[in-house]
């Protein structure tokens, strides 16, 4: 096995259509795992953390920002505009592992990875991300949700790779939250996951919405039945069990080792509701400190 | 909190015992030079593989290991029939019966393949990827067997069996069908048929729980050296050498004298590594490569082939009187051994009713095979499980009768001089007082909030004595070295130095305390039973006091005096008397000094077996928050009561009983082994082997109770496993107490917890 560590894009883009069977290596904190227990066996590994502009958070003009793809869970969580803007995303995000691991992890990594239970995946699907893709014929741009396909397949062409997380500029009235459920209180993988963005109007209506679900189906749901049927409301009861109907309609869930499928249908309509409510504080939270 | 009930009177001084020094061990292991099961080496080490049976049952039709031979940097490869068979016939006492014909069949199978991960073949070569190499070339021919991996499945009558003629043992007349049930045990006591009518309550309900693994963080792991004379040294990290020593030595058809037993620094056991797995195996290939063979368990292996405590299903039938008296108990007990016989069935039933003075009891065990790994002993084995029936039981009655739980259990209390059933007789007080101390702690008059709830449970296990030994060398400088043959798990290298200390009147710092290998320390049995720092610290005790006797005598003969005419005190020797004459005393360092004019080195061995142990026993106090929604429980505080006798070590007593509790609320709450319909293990790594981590644990406040042994020099009792026994009912108890709802089934997992809150609504 080759080991390289490029420091440009363009290097690691030559790294990867050199060889078919070479990988992609962020963190390390999956792939690794994955080449010692047998799973995985890539002929080369390409790491990109010494690739400078991928190590880096920025905010953009627009007031959005842009996460490089090696800047692991540690960095995020301590960057203060950030976490004011996004907390939900930067808290799935820290759910991943431990202190340990967080010094690694990467949330492009979590999604590239394509588990179903991913935890940064949902929140920022409910970001509403876009990922920057690298490739040969030049840079795209593609909405996060789109870039799992299948458990631990990606729709990233050969010889692609991601090079940042976008996240929008934050609206104002606006609240991100993801929750996840796990029998214990760390180390475990989410049974079920829920990010939920709200944005209410003047007037206190729900004026945007998007809800993401994992660990429910084979690749993260952008549920946007759900998230239908709570723009316009005012998150009346009625409109909150029509979102939890409708996520748990979306659910194609299994039963294993971690959970029963009737399990995990009830849970999401327990997680939705309480992520609402707390993003809704963080929206609100923010109206009161205008 | 650390409140330490002291009989008021009767206690003496001491200035080591019931200290908190650094252990012995403490730099080693927590630089990391401390040398673990798989940190040895020889020259020329080959690496030892096994090749593991993906089917959990099948006929083995052949092994063939032609190919794999022929791979360069192969030296060896042992199948089942490398090894000498052995006679079919169960040995020990009840509680413990063991039958050496199928200990060698669970090392490496022989006619069938009983469970997935069974040993089939080993093999030894110059390094890991020509060992895997071996492995895949190995051809084996199986002939594939429907399996049975649960109780009900086991039980079925037209269940295949794991041994076409096993007959039921302790049932008479005996059977005549085979069944995969390997055993009845049987205990009545009064009139039992006929109680019932006496009782004004009656409460019978039936419970599951699941296999779990001891999960100790080190994997099995040895290193084997035959060498060409026979004589061969075996490292191992187990909790035992010399039971590693007799066992590899009987499996490989060797004298025990011809195998050095070196102990590793173990990382857990908790009862799982006083069995073999791998020593005879890497032995036989030692033998036949005539190089050393290292081999070590990956976790996968550890979980699919090293003993997990046995699954049950009980059924429990209580009856009391309105004012709480027990009168009548009947427990029916299912544990479930694995691939061979040998389930905790037996103390199982026994334990769960020993806390209690009931007139009428009957209680019936049954051992069972099934295609998973064969069980091995688990921290108070088989008690657990009978303990979580039982007492939630017993928690029912208590509400039913409206009832304060503690006062309860005092009330129907065992006495001191009951015989118990089992052949067993309460010698030691301790009980009650345990009972009301964990009444007095500030937990059991904490408010509950909305959702928590709070569960009580005692428990009992009866802990061991047994066969000891230490040496002790008094140095010329005045320092000692002590060795004994128990494997340190709990920090007893620290104890045995801190017992050697006082009795000898020095300071702990002049001790270095030792675990020794098979040719230099008496025979010791396993560290397990709770009874190192009882039974090994009385054979320290004893042998100090030979070296006492010693010292005085060459104090007597510089002196020119009557040995009787000298005293031991404080470290050094003193004339009885102003009698005897004026002189300054002899410390130990002057006599050490001394010694090659009065008699050459000073030292002595203490090998006995130790008897006046005291049983252990437990209370539990456990309150709990449950999430209604989802059913996830958090406890929020825990209190364990457990008599220590004499805490020699606060600190590891505390360690004993908080971990103990730790495993107790895993297998409550999380852990189980999840088969597939294949009979497949899923679940064979930590991340879906759910044991609990540090951020779902409150702070486990230990109350240790301190009355003394007498049976002990200084009062030793044994507490390293009554704690988990009374840890599941405790949280089961608790949980009925947040949600109304009782869970008869372990683990109380959210999404079994969640249906039955929803089924409550929905009843309502
Ligand atoms: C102890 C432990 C606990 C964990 N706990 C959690 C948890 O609680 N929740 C959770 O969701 N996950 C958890 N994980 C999994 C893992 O840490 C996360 O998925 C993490 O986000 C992966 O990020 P990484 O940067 O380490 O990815 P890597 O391991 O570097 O990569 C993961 C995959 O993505 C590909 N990849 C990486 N970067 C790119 C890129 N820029 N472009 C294209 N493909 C790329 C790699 O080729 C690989 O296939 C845990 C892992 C461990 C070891």
């Amino acid at each position: 096995m080759q080991y390289s560590a490029p420091e440009t894009i363009e290097s690691a883009l030559k790294l990867l259509e050199s060889d078919d069977d070479a990988r992609v290596m962020a963190g390390g904190t999956d792939l690794i795992v994955q080449m010692t227990s047998g799973m995985r066996s890539p002929s080369h590994v390409v790491d990109i953390k010494r690739i400078p502009e991928l190590c880096g958070v920025v905010q953009t003009a627009d007031g959005g920002w842009k996460i490089g793809a090696a800047v692991p869970g540690a960095e995020l969580n301590e960057h203060v505009e950030l976490k004011r803007d996004w907390p939900g995303f930067v808290e799935a995000t820290d759910l991943i592992g431990s202190m340990q691991v967080q010094g690694r992890a990467t949330p492009v990594g979590n999604l590239c990875n394509a588990s179903p239970a991913g935890d940064a995946v949902p929140g920022m699907v409910a970001a509403g991300a876009t990922v920057t893709v690298a490739g040969s014929n030049g840079f795209r741009d593609v909405a996060a949700h789109d870039v799992p396909a299948a458990p631990g397949r990606t729709n990233l062409e050969k010889n692609e790779f991601v090079i940042a997380v976008n996240l929008p500029p934050k609206p104002p009235n606006s609240g991100d939250a993801y929750l996840r459920f796990i029998p214990r209180t760390e180390m475990d993988i989410a049974v079920v996951g829920t990010g939920v963005f709200l944005a209410f109007g003047e007037s206190g209506h729900v004026r945007e919405a998007r809800i993401a679900l994992g660990a429910i189906a084979p690749t993260v749901v952008f549920c946007t039945e759900a998230a239908d049927a709570l723009i316009g409301s005012r998150l009346e009861e009625e409109a909150i069990e029509a979102a939890v109907l409708a996520a748990r309609n979306a659910c194609n869930p299994i039963d294993d080792k971690r959970g029963t499928a009737e399990f995990r249908v009830h849970t999401v309509g327990v997680l939705i509701k309480r992520s609402i409510a707390i993003a809704t504080q963080r929206a609100k939270r923010q109206v009161g400190m205008d | 909190m650390n409140e330490r009930v002291k009989t008021p009177e009767g206690r003496p001084y001491y200035k080591e015992i019931g200290t908190r020094p650094i252990r012995p061990d403490g730099v080693e292991k927590v630089t990391g030079s401390a040398r673990f099961g798989d940190d040895f080496t020889l020259p020329g080490t080959l690496v030892g593989k096994i090749l593991r049976s993906p089917h959990p049952h099948a006929r083995l039709i052949s092994v063939d290991t032609s190919n794999a031979k022929k791979i360069a940097g192969v030296k060896a490869i042992v199948t089942g029939s490398d090894f000498p068979d052995q006679p079919f016939a169960y040995t020990g006492p009840a509680v413990l019966e063991r039958n050496m014909w199928h200990v060698t069949r669970n090392v490496i199978a022989r006619e069938k393949v009983l469970y997935e991960g069974h040993a089939v073949a080993a093999v030894a070569a110059v390094d890991e990827k020509t060992a895997s190499a071996a492995l895949q070339a190995i051809a084996v021919e199986y002939e594939i067997l429907p399996h049975v991996t649960t109780l009900d499945e086991a039980l079925a009558p037209d269940a295949v069996l794991l041994f076409e003629d096993m007959i039921t043992r302790g049932v008479e007349p005996a059977p005549e069908k085979p069944t995969n049930i390997a055993r009845r045990a049987n205990y009545e006591k009064g009139q039992i048929d006929t109680a019932w009518s006496s009782a004004d309550l009656i409460v019978e309900r039936s419970y599951e729980t699941k296999p779990v693994h001891q999960g100790y963080i080190e994997p099995h792991a040895c290193l084997a050296h035959y060498h060409p004379d026979g004589q061969a040294d075996l490292y191992t990290s187990s909790q035992g050498h010399f039971q590693m020593r007799a066992l590899t030595a009987t499996l490989t058809g060797m004298r025990l004298t011809d195998i050095r037993a070196i102990p590793a620094e173990i990382g857990g056991g908790f009862g799982g590594k006083t069995v073999v797995y791998l020593e005879p195996l890497a032995m036989m290939l030692s033998k036949m490569s005539g190089f050393p063979v290292r081999m070590k368990m990956t976790r996968s292996e550890v979980f699919k082939a090293s003993g997990p405590a046995a699954g049950t299903k009980a059924r429990i039938k209580l009856g009391a009187k309105k004012n709480g008296t027990l009168v009548a108990a009947e427990v029916e007990m299912y544990y479930e051994a694995g691939a061979f016989p040998g389930s905790p069935f037996v103390n199982g039933v026994l334990c769960c009713v020993a806390p209690y003075t009931i007139p009428n009891v009957r209680l019936t065990g049954w051992d069972v095979v099934a295609n998973r790994p064969k069980v091995a002993a688990y921290r108070a084995p088989g008690s657990p499980q009978s303990n979580f029936a039982f007492e939630s039981t017993v928690d029912i009655v208590c509400k039913k009768l409206g009832l304060d739980p503690i006062a309860f259990r005092k009330m129907n209390a065992v006495q001191v001089g009951a015989e118990l059933l089992g052949g067993r007789q309460l010698n030691h007080e301790g009980y009650l007082q345990l009972l009301e101390a964990t009444e007095r702690h500030p937990q059991y008059a904490t408010e509950l909030g909305p959702n928590q709830g709070r569960g009580f449970a005692a428990g009992y296990w009866p802990n061991a004595g047994g066969e000891s030994g230490a040496t002790v060398y008094v140095n010329a400088d005045g320092t000692v070295n002590i060795a004994t043959g128990s494997p340190d798990i709990g920090g007893s290298r620290a104890s045995m130095a801190q017992m050697t200390a006082e009795t000898l009147g020095i300071s702990y710092d002049r001790v270095r305390s030792a675990v020794n290998d098979t040719t230099s320390v008496p025979f010791t049995h396993v560290t397990g039973g709770s009874r190192v720092t009882f039974a090994t610290g009385k054979a320290v005790v004893a042998a100090c006091e030979t070296v006492i006797a010693d010292l005085r005598a060459r104090a007597a003969k510089i002196w020119d005096v009557d040995v009787d005419a000298v005293d031991w005190r404080e470290g050094a020797a003193h004339p009885s008397s102003s009698n005897v004459g004026d002189f300054d005393p002899l410390t130990l360092g002057d006599l050490a000094a001394r010694a090659t004019e009065t008699g050459g080195p000073i030292g002595s061995s203490g090998a006995l077996n130790a008897t006046g142990h005291a049983p252990g026993f437990s209370a539990a106090l456990c309150d709990v928050e449950v999430d209604p929604e989802t059913g996830h429980v958090k406890i929020i505080r825990f209190t364990v009561a457990q008599d220590a006798g004499v805490a020699i070590h606060p600190s590891y007593v505390e360690g004993q009983m908080q971990g103990a509790v730790v495993q107790g609320i895993g297998w409550a709450l999380s852990e189980e082994y999840i088969y597939g319909p294949d009979g497949r293990l899923q679940n064979h790594g930590f991340l879906d082997y759910r044991m609990p981590v540090a951020s779902d644990l409150p702070m486990i406040d230990p109350i240790v109770v301190e009355v003394p042994n007498p049976d002990h020099p200084f009062g030793v009792k044994g507490v390293a496993e009554a704690g988990m026994v009374t840890a599941m009912a405790s949280v089961a108890n608790a949980v009925a107490d947040a949600v109304d709802r009782r869970m008869t089934s372990l683990p109380i997992s959210p999404p079994k917890l969640a249906k039955e809150i929803a089924a409550g609504k929905a009843a309502m």
